[in-house]
């Protein structure tokens, strides 16, 4: 699950543009919302393409995403379950 | 009289005030010039980085404008030529194809001009008017014609006004600040 | 003292028909033109509302053949190619240039968010048609306009923002009066984005209602012809039909966010209370809301907030998304129009799909047609970048 993890928050980085953020500042079991990364609701839905995209994975319900993107964790585990790439 | 002040000309990986140059970088890319000079002025505002370059080049311009100032009554009036057809056509890349069709919320946002106002707006806090127009030049009179209507109408003090053109590597700000 | 100027012609059209009567006729037997369609290839079928391309061609033929006979002026070359959404644009103005004339103070002034977008799929450069300003150039072209056509693209609120363009212009001294056009078209550009926020709804729209699950997208073109009152027009003035003042405009921007609404509906309520004020009006005074009413979370609960913080939550109200699903750049526009075409009727239409209240605060949601006598209408709008605009019309 390791390797995963930091997978996740290098594409996190990249995908939602947070330039000044690096890898080693995002803890596994960080809140990603309402933390310190100042993510909103237009992240949220990138993160829900991010699955589908990268993963292979469709939310059917996307308010679900609420659960799943608590953390790098939950958010990791959640694909580990779901990935179909 | 309408005065015009404060005027700040980008173009060529070069930002201009008042005819003093204030930064310049020897970047080849739009997109690497305005990291450059974000950094270099020390702007400190994340949200910089998720803007369009269309955004990115409205908020540069107005940046240097209004500063760390009270704009609460300053109205912001905008215009191009090219809409948001820089970021519509990345946008319109995510989609050409079926089996690669991942359309981006963070992109289809900024396939409408105004974001660009929207971003100034949220940045100084300018609950105030605003528009933004698409001409096939520059057409200072009518941006001045109108702005002096939101003026004298009362509905603000001060109008941000001016030209934000980018498409891909081919980009001209002309911005300044408008006072009855 | 300011010029007064009047919105005294328009003109729709819309899956619900190709001019203001048959749209009108419609909307009284609650016949909405949102039905189920499948749009993009690999995705499923939703609802929209959307113009039924063989009765748009028919109609489009048929105006050209007119066009020859009549004294619009028209390109040299017979053989220009209309896009779609052109084919719609030239359909609402044609009626309003056939009956005033348009002189060297005549403005233009275009309204939409995406335009000829579609010309953008699987193009290595832009095509000429994607640029605004070339699309409200030909247009202009084919009708003789003399001045250059001012394009306003401010996401869902251009409708609006238009008519304020034309009377703040028209005051400025600038041009005696303006044809004001409004469209927007669907698109699989727009469809896959407003997908990407999760903001279409899969059923018809039910804005305030308990059960809204979103938007429906819809298309449009509406046409209005502004003017000032001096003593000059007097002529043009005793052909109309009718007038309805525009007493005040404000276009407010939240200051917010980019794509969410103020939860506080700052941005509306200052539109609307800025609007009022220029307008002289109270809200006692106002006798019908036309509403933005998108059927998303958000945007109805924003709205539901600023009209009570403006004391306007007894007012009779509709939105009209759920008869012409959301037009984007067309919506501010149309919907002015029929909120006109009520008050000329005497009747208000019913704000379709609303069953049980849905937002957090009082509202006067219409949900059958009423008579009513209306002088004062507020029409209001909200778009994405935190643009809210609001005008004030008064029936003369």
């Amino acid at each position: 699950m390791e390797n995963l993890q930091t997978e996740l928050k290098h594409k996190i980085i990249e995908v939602l543009n947070l330039e000044d953020v690096s890898v080693e500042e995002i803890k596994d079991t960080d809140p990603l919302f309402g933390g310190g990364l100042g993510l909103d609701s237009i992240d949220a839905l990138e993160l829900i393409v991010l699955l589908d995209k990268d993963y292979g994975i469709k939310l059917a319900d996307p308010k679900k995403g609420k659960e799943i993107f608590q953390s790098i964790d939950t958010m990791a585990k959640f694909i580990e379950e779901n990935r179909t790439k | 009289m309408m005065k015009k002040t404060d005027i700040c000309t980008i173009e060529n990986s070069k930002i201009t005030v008042n005819e003093q140059v204030i930064f310049e970088s020897q970047a080849e890319f739009f997109s690497e010039f305005a990291k450059e000079a974000y950094k270099s002025l020390a702007l400190n505002y994340p949200k910089f980085h998720k803007m369009d370059n269309l955004s990115k080049l409205a908020f540069l311009a107005s940046e240097m404008i209004l500063k760390d100032e009270d704009h609460s009554k300053t109205a912001i009036v905008l215009a191009n030529r090219s809409s948001s057809l820089d970021t519509d056509f990345k946008y319109q890349e995510s989609i050409n194809s079926q089996d690669n069709f991942f359309p981006s919320p963070a992109v289809f946002v900024y396939t409408l001009p105004n974001i660009c106002v929207g971003e100034i707006s949220i940045r100084h806090k300018m609950q105030t008017e605003n528009a933004f127009f698409v001409l096939d030049e520059f057409d200072e009179k009518f941006l001045n014609d109108y702005s002096e209507q939101i003026l004298q109408s009362g509905k603000a003090e001060k109008v941000l006004c001016g030209w934000v053109e980018l498409y891909q590597e081919s980009y001209k700000a002309f911005v300044y600040l408008l006072t009855n | 003292m300011r010029k007064e100027v009047y919105i005294t012609d328009y003109n729709c059209v819309t899956p619900l028909g190709f001019d203001v009567a048959s749209n009108w006729n419609d909307l009284l037997q609650g016949k909405s033109g949102v039905t189920k369609h499948k749009v993009i290839e690999n995705q499923d079928a939703f609802y929209a509302s959307i113009i039924d391309s063989g009765k748009l061609e028919e109609e489009f033929n048929r105006f050209f053949d007119s066009a020859q006979k009549s004294k619009i002026r028209r390109l040299a070359n017979d053989n220009t190619n209309f896009t779609r959404l052109e084919k719609m644009f030239l359909l609402s103005l044609k009626p309003l240039v056939e009956r005033h004339n348009i002189t060297d103070e005549t403005a233009f002034i275009l309204s939409t968010t995406k335009g000829n977008i579609s010309l953008l799929k699987n193009q290595a450069t832009l095509p000429e048609g994607v640029y605004l300003s070339s699309l409200a150039q030909k247009i202009a072209d084919f009708f003789g306009f003399k001045t250059k056509p001012i394009v306003v693209s401010n996401a869902c609120v251009s409708g609006i923002m238009a008519i304020a363009v034309a009377k703040n212009m028209i005051q400025a001294g600038r041009y005696k009066d303006a044809f004001v056009v409004a469209g927007d078209e669907i698109s699989e550009f727009v469809i896959s984005g407003f997908n990407s926020f999760q903001a279409i709804g899969s059923e018809p729209c039910k804005p305030y209602d308990k059960n809204r699950s979103g938007i429906n997208i819809g298309e449009a073109t509406a046409a209005g012809f502004i003017t000032s009152h001096c003593e000059e027009r007097s002529e043009a003035i005793s052909n109309e039909k009718f007038s309805f003042k525009i007493l005040g405009d404000s276009a407010i921007n939240d200051a917010n966010h980019i794509s969410g609404p103020s939860r506080t509906g700052d941005g509306l309520y200052a539109s609307i209370k800025n609007a009022m004020t220029e307008a002289n009006v109270s809200a006692e005074q106002i006798n019908f809301i036309s509403a933005h009413g998108t059927a998303t979370i958000y945007n109805d609960e924003m709205e539901a907030i600023a009209f009570n913080r403006m004391e306007l939550q007894n007012v009779p109200l509709n939105s009209m998304k759920g008869f012409y699903g959301h037009c984007l750049g067309a919506s501010g526009l149309l919907e002015s129009i029929i909120s006109m075409e009520s008050a000329l009727h005497n009747n208000l239409i019913s704000s379709k799909n609303f069953e049980e209240m849905g937002v957090s605060q009082p509202l006067n949601i219409l949900k059958e047609n009423q008579p009513a006598i209306i002088k004062y209408i507020l029409k209001t709008a909200s778009g994405f970048g935190g643009c809210n605009a609001a005008i004030v019309l008064e029936k003369c």
